[in-house]
């Protein structure tokens, strides 16, 4: 094989590690505000995340019988959308269940599990057992190719994309807004927030509902990636809490290494021996290095 | 409650007596008009839930579940079948009943209702089970109480039971002969496998290596790869068959992985116009999920497509539609699955009998002239001899049929030289 088409393939194999990487991440970050900063185990995750990929689909059929002029430029705003419906049903759930579970985080692994069942069976019931596949914008397929035999996929770098803007702006959130400071109170020290006056029930219900709101953006991002069905949301949560507990819960920089981590490990072995044999050999490695660092990657400096 | 229980089968039999006498003139009368049913007790011997005017039937799939998106098609085109026979007059003059059962994707469940359907309902007959771990969890519950069940899925074969007929293809069938057609009308040298990483994809990959480097030596295998169930990331995969260079790709993935995989193929730059590849695993029902535009071009190797030019399929195609929507498809394993009801009640009629012993004898031979896959036959071994079709992918999400086997190609589910 000649140098040039070596180089390619090596150029490809770059991207496909960094764009797993950002798939990672995207998945990883709403349950590190939810579980890393609130300590509830959300394993609704993934069902929020399908809430979002449905919301894509809903717009996309909408667009298609409705308003056909609007078939390349529907993404965008559907993921914002997808965000708002997440975050809606990601603060009533709060409301309804998860406030009442605080003291008893065991419960709550419980409580939302029974929200994922219930919410699968309301997709199955409602939207149907097929998977189904929003029709994405001209713009979102294919490769860019800037010479013979290098192929970049576009939907690829769109997810980079998407991932970074979302990382940026949970950092920013976290550590430049006021809804940020009163979080970080929180996770601190509650009844010392309490005490100086910091509503920590309205920030509790804020955050949980950021988190799914993050969700179901990385759900509407995955549309460009795979199809969408009543339980896609479990292929996801296990990867999203590998992320998260591997690089330390309550650290988003740890979240964001760990996914780095995670990702290169999958692809590069992934290249070198066959798939199943790949997974298993990252597992092992983060079971072994999470043997020897049990807190994870990046150990929070919090006192509880 | 023991002793009072007692009475009770004495005054249900004195009733089906009384019930058998009033009938007699009945059946008399009806007679001069047109030929009566044959009574009860001559084809029933074995306490199956049949009566003079009904026969029960099971039917076991998954309606939820993470396997309701592929055996949701196969419940509507078992259900389709009854209807049609119901309007017909039904099977030896019965209409059919049918009980639903959910086996929720879940295998043990699947086993737990097969006992309920052959030990409380008495059915005649069960038209169930889509993968191979749900066949084989039933597998020893039907032999045991000796039922009758059709199975629709392709599947790996390696497998034969006097109680289990099998209207799908096994693996030699369906994967040898499209081989044979992509080396000959693409000149492939060399092939690169993937598949999913269970007992279907390995046994049928397996045979399809031993084929190509073997048995039929037309070329070499250059890469042989399996990915967990629900993976969603290909791109090293697609990476290692760009490095590898393949003249031809054949895979058979499923289920979900099936759409990031086409998605990421087309998204890496590999379309049908500079690679041939040939799935065993995409029907019209995948490609909904997929979408036609990254799968256009591309080749399956199946016995059934929806586009098939033929009356029967015309026929019931339109009937399907007609029930379930205009915008229904019809994938290879719901044709299968509307077939079984179709031969049961071809096998009943010939054995005279609903006893499953005599169904199970009389199978043997049964021709389907109105399959909408064209003529089937059932081989002594309980497959189908039926032809293998090469369907090409078409943006609007069907299939152009491009190669038809020129015969009926016999079943044979262990295979000698493939093992």
């Amino acid at each position: 094989m000649a140098f040039a088409d070596m180089l390619n393939i090596g150029m490809m194999q770059g991207f496909a590690g960094l764009s797993l990487f950002a798939v990672l991440l995207l998945m990883g970050l709403g349950l590190a505000i939810i579980f890393g900063q609130m300590g509830v185990i959300n394993m609704a995750h993934g069902e929020f995340m399908t809430l979002g990929a449905y919301t894509i689909f809903l717009f996309s059929t909408l667009a298609e019988s409705f308003f056909p002029q609007f078939t390349q430029s529907y993404f965008l705003v559907a993921i914002v959308a997808a965000f708002f419906v997440a975050f809606l049903a990601g603060w009533c759930v709060e409301w309804a269940l998860i406030r009442h579970l605080y003291k008893r985080p065991l419960d709550t692994l419980l409580a939302t599990w029974g929200v994922s069942l219930g919410m699968q069976q309301c997709f199955r019931s409602f939207i149907g057992p097929k998977e189904v596949s929003p029709t994405l914008p001209d713009w979102l397929m294919g490769s860019w190719s800037p010479h013979e035999g290098l192929d970049i996929p576009i939907n690829g770098l769109f997810v980079m994309a998407l991932t970074l803007v979302v990382t940026g702006g949970v950092l920013l959130a976290l550590y430049k807004s006021r809804w940020g400071l009163r979080v970080r109170a929180t996770v601190a020290n509650r009844p010392m927030a309490n005490a100086i006056g910091i509503n920590t029930k309205k920030t509790d219900r804020m955050t949980y509902a950021i988190g799914c709101g993050i969700a179901g953006v990385a759900g509407a991002a995955f549309t460009t990636i795979g199809s969408t069905g009543p339980t896609s949301g479990s292929l996801y949560i296990v990867d999203a809490f590998l992320v998260v507990t591997f690089g330390g819960a309550a650290s988003l920089l740890g979240t964001v290494a760990s996914a780095f981590g995670i990702a290169q490990m999958q692809s590069i072995s992934e290249f070198f021996m066959t798939g199943s044999m790949a997974k298993v050999l990252t597992l092992m490695t983060i079971v072994v290095i999470l043997m020897m660092r049990p807190q994870g990657l990046f150990a929070s400096k919090i006192r509880h | 409650m023991r002793d009072h229980a007692s009475p009770k089968p004495r005054s249900t039999l004195r009733r089906h007596l009384m019930q058998g006498l009033v009938a007699l003139p009945l059946i008399g009368l009806s007679a001069i008009g047109q030929a009566a049913p044959p009574a009860t007790a001559v084809v029933n011997t074995t306490k199956l839930a049949v009566t003079d005017t009904e026969v029960t039937v099971g039917q076991l799939h998954s309606a939820t579940g993470t396997m309701a998106i592929s055996e949701t098609g196969s419940i509507q085109a078992e259900q389709l079948a009854i209807d049609q026979i119901n309007a017909m007059g039904g099977v030896l003059g019965r209409k059919i009943k049918v009980i639903k059962e959910d086996g929720a994707s879940d295998w043990p469940t699947f086993a737990e209702k097969s006992k309920k359907l052959l030990i409380n309902d008495r059915v005649a007959a069960v038209f169930g089970c889509w993968t191979s771990a749900s066949r084989k969890a039933v597998l020893p519950i039907f032999e045991k109480e000796n039922g009758m069940l059709y199975y629709p899925t392709f599947y790996e074969g390696l497998e034969q039971s006097k109680n289990v007929i099998y209207t799908g293809q096994e693996a030699t069938q369906q994967i040898l002969w499209g081989l044979d057609w992509v080396a000959k009308e693409k000149k492939a040298k060399t092939y690169f496998l993937v598949g999913s990483d269970y007992i279907w994809p390995r046994t049928s990959m397996k045979i399809a290596r031993k084929h190509i480097e073997s048995v039929a030596k037309l070329g070499k295998v250059v890469g042989e790869e399996y990915y967990p169930l629900g993976h969603t990331n290909f791109n090293s995969l697609i990476n290692k068959i760009k490095v590898a260079k393949p003249d031809v790709i054949f895979i058979a993935v499923v289920g979900g992985s099936n759409v990031s995989f086409y998605k990421q193929l087309k998204a890496a730059g590999v379309t049908a116009a500079k690679q041939t590849l040939l799935t065993i695993s995409v029907t019209e029902d995948e490609v909904l999920g997929i979408g036609g535009e990254n799968m256009a071009g591309f080749y399956a190797s199946m016995k059934y497509f929806q586009s098939l030019d033929n009356a029967n399929n015309k026929a019931f195609v339109q009937a399907f539609k007609a029930k379930y929507g205009a915008k229904a498809v019809i994938g290879d394993v719901t044709q299968a699955a509307y077939l079984g009801p179709w031969l049961w009640k071809a096998a009943v009629e010939k054995a005279g009998s609903f006893d499953v012993d005599k169904v199970a004898a009389a199978s043997v031979g049964i021709e389907f002239k109105g399959a909408p896959e064209g003529y089937v036959k059932v081989h002594p071994n309980h497959h189908l001899w039926s032809k293998t079709r090469i369907g090409q992918a078409q943006a609007d999400g069907q299939f152009k049929v491009v190669a038809e086997s020129p015969e009926l190609i016999e079943p044979n589910p262990f295979p000698k030289g493939y093992q």
